[in-house]
């Protein structure tokens, strides 16, 4: 099931636990009628398919090979990020990025091509992939590396050009297991573009919060928070799982308009009082949320979408301030809305999300007809703009929106390997 | 094949026999974090291969493999006494995970599927649990762990032959237990309940009892050196559990369809 909760159904499910199973399981598949999945981190249709059969890759999770020397980590699609930080980060690596959250396997991570706060100086996971292991389903078993337009199309692919077996992935150095920063709370949305540009040239890692539900005066404020790792000793990895975790579906007014105002309003002076330099380990920097099991509940049975888009460097700052704007005009307003610039590095990826510019996402409790409205108001500014849409995050994506943000989704459909498909896919190709 | 790895000297010494399986890769696994130096049987060459270079990765002191299809059991002595020579002539703990659950339908008719089912977890086995028992009773030192089943506490339609096989076993293990007390080796058959694996998979029953391979791991790894009773049950509620079960009066239990 998909992490937004936004449908609830059961698929048929089948276990890889041997990469020598893969082949028997894809034999004889009908046609757009597998998809592998993860750790359902995905939050709509990517990870979906109905009237198909998912394959769980959670148990190919082993280790191929890990050199200390060199940094370099080749490992079964099916292993968590959480369990590749255990093993890498007491040998002084981390990953060359992370999403914020570490319980999704290696192959989502590839397959939806996912950035981290340190786009701006690192791109995405896809340019740091060496090699991977893609089994095509008529059986060819391929190694594919950077050059290789398979491999272009499989970076970022969302699992439909075959069965990604197994990832190689160059890790990054790390001296200690904390970083230090800055904490900044900006008044404008112009503020927060000076202090990102500003804060790029010396921080490896840059994000912001906004209080999107502010008004008037307040409207686009929010925390900039800038940081490096920071020098030794290596000590402790994180804790291997949630030490809370949320037992049921909460009532849905648990977060809803007044609710997420009062939040973020205290949010902000509780961060503003923060302010300047601070100190503290990756887990609660890189994933705050990781802290909560199964968050996603807090929203009520109906789920939520998330939405999360970026809109072109030259753009600036204007059509952010047009989403915030239609977003509290209509009432609405996102409990956790994450800006941040990415870098002009470009992924291999045919259909990766990240380009140069300003990337906003943003969540909403699923309130039906009222919320897609807000969110088709939301996409016609990001249309407008020459933007695109996240599909690790998406449930609604229109064909035509997949169309205007994804110019390379033509030379992509040509590697899609015809047992495979998604909801997401469904939806949007021809 | 061996791999050094850079842990200490003073690494638990384990044998695994049946490493393939599902629980057994997550018990090696937390061995492995605490430096183990293991030695992986089964009959996949490729699997054991991998299932020893992810252990390696994760911090296991060296790990070898030796492919064997332990339902043939002839040779057991030698072959244990090489794995130990492997292991630098001693032993910590020797695991039997190896099984099969077979299919009950099929063995109330088919001889060779009630054979099979029979002499892999019963007669095999009990020749490797007395081929580690012979070590480690001469060595004064170390446990032998079989896992068994909690389907050998009572006979039900679904599953008596398998429930057979691993009741019988459970008393085998337990009479070595008894025989090694004097030694200073020990013996332990752990009653497992129902356990999320490809052995179980597809099957109905109570998923709420059913647990992950990952939950009972960690006090599956710490019977390789700690001090247990000759039959325990994990996870633990499958004692009170199957002594209800026990207690239930042949004219419910008859009408029951377990």
């Amino acid at each position: 099931m998909a992490w937004g909760g936004l449908k609830r159904d059961h698929y048929p499910m089948a276990t890889l636990r041997f990469a020598d199973e893969a082949r028997g399981l894809l034999a004889s598949r009908p046609l757009a009628n597998v998809l592998a999945v993860g750790l359902g981190r995905s939050y709509g249709t990517s990870n979906t398919l109905s009237g198909g059969a998912l394959l769980d890759m959670t148990k190919l999770d082993r280790i191929l090979s890990f050199d200390h020397a060199a940094g370099i980590l080749r490992a079964e699609a099916g292993l968590s990020l959480n369990d590749a930080l255990a093993v890498i980060v007491p040998c002084g690596w981390f990953l060359p990025t992370t999403p914020g959250t570490r319980f999704v396997t290696l192959g989502g991570a590839v397959a939806n091509d996912v950035h981290g706060k340190n786009h701006h100086s690192a791109g995405t996971l896809g340019c740091h992939v060496r090699a991977l292991g893609l089994l095509r389903s008529g059986g060819e078993m391929l190694e594919l590396r950077p050059g290789d337009p398979l491999f272009a199309a499989t970076i970022g692919g969302l699992g439909l050009t075959g069965l990604i077996l197994w990832v190689e992935v160059a890790l990054s150095a790390i001296n200690g297991t904390n970083v230090s920063g800055e904490r900044t709370a900006f008044h404008a949305l112009d503020e927060f573009m000076a202090l990102a540009a500003e804060a790029e040239k010396t921080f490896e890692h840059t994000v912001a919060w906004i209080d999107c539900a502010s008004t008037g005066r307040a409207f686009g404020r929010g925390i900039f928070e800038a940081a490096n790792w920071a020098q030794g000793p290596l000590g402790e990895v994180h804790a291997p799982a949630p030490a809370l975790s949320v037992p049921v579906n909460a009532p849905s007014m648990t977060i809803s308009h007044p609710t997420v105002r009062t939040f973020n309003a205290l949010h902000f002076r509780v961060k503003k009082a923060k302010s300047g330099p601070f100190r503290q380990h990756y887990s609660g920097f890189f994933y705050p949320l990781d802290a909560i099991g199964k968050w996603n509940r807090l929203y009520g049975a109906r789920g939520f979408h998330q939405y999360q888009c970026v809109i072109p460097e030259r753009e600036g700052v204007a059509p952010v301030r047009d989403m915030l704007d239609a977003i509290t005009r209509t009432g609405n307003a996102s409990f956790l809305a994450v800006l941040k610039r990415f870098g002009a590095r470009r992924s291999p990826g045919l259909l990766s999300f990240p380009m140069e510019g300003l990337t906003l996402a943003l969540d909403f409790p699923n309130r039906g007809a009222l919320t897609l409205e807000l969110l088709g108001r939301l996409d016609d500014i990001v249309r407008a703009a020459g933007g695109r849409l996240y599909a690790a995050k998406d449930a609604r994506m229109s064909r035509a929106m997949f169309e205007s943000g994804y110019p390379d989704a033509d030379a992509f459909a040509r590697f899609v390997d015809p047992a495979f498909s998604s909801d997401f896919w469904q939806a949007v190709s021809r | 094949m061996a791999r050094r790895g850079t842990r200490g000297t003073n690494a638990a010494r384990i044998i695994v026999l049946g490493a393939t399986s599902a629980i057994a890769i997550q018990m090696c696994r937390v061995l492995a974090r605490d430096g183990a130096e293991l030695m992986l049987v089964g009959r996949a060459a490729l699997r054991l291969e991998a299932i020893a270079a992810d252990l390696m990765a994760r911090g296991a002191r060296a790990c070898h493999v030796s492919v064997q299809d332990l339902s043939l059991a002839a040779d057991a002595q030698r072959l244990t006494a090489g794995w130990v020579a492997n292991l630098g002539g001693k032993v910590d703990a020797v695991y039997l995970f190896f099984g099969i659950l077979g299919d009950q339908e099929a063995a109330r008719s088919d001889l060779a599927e009630l054979e099979a089912i029979l002499v892999t977890n019963f007669t095999a086995a009990a020749h490797w649990c007395q081929a580690a028992a012979t070590i480690l009773e001469k060595q004064k030192s170390g446990g032998l762990i079989a896992i068994t089943s909690v389907a050998g506490d009572r006979g039900r339609q679904s599953n008596y032959a398998y429930g057979a096989a691993k009741a019988g076993l459970s008393v085998f293990v337990e009479g070595i237990a008894h025989r090694l007390a004097p030694s200073g080796a020990r013996a332990v058959a752990v009653k497992l309940g129902m356990v999320e694996t490809p052995m179980t998979e597809g099957r109905n029953g109570a998923s709420v009892l059913r647990v992950s391979p990952e939950s009972i791991a960690t006090p599956l790894a710490r019977l390789a050196r700690g001090k247990s009773k000759p039959i325990i049950y994990l996870p633990w509620f499958w004692r009170p559990a199957m002594l209800a079960v026990r207690a239930l009066p042949v004219s419910l239990f008859h009408r029951s369809r377990l």
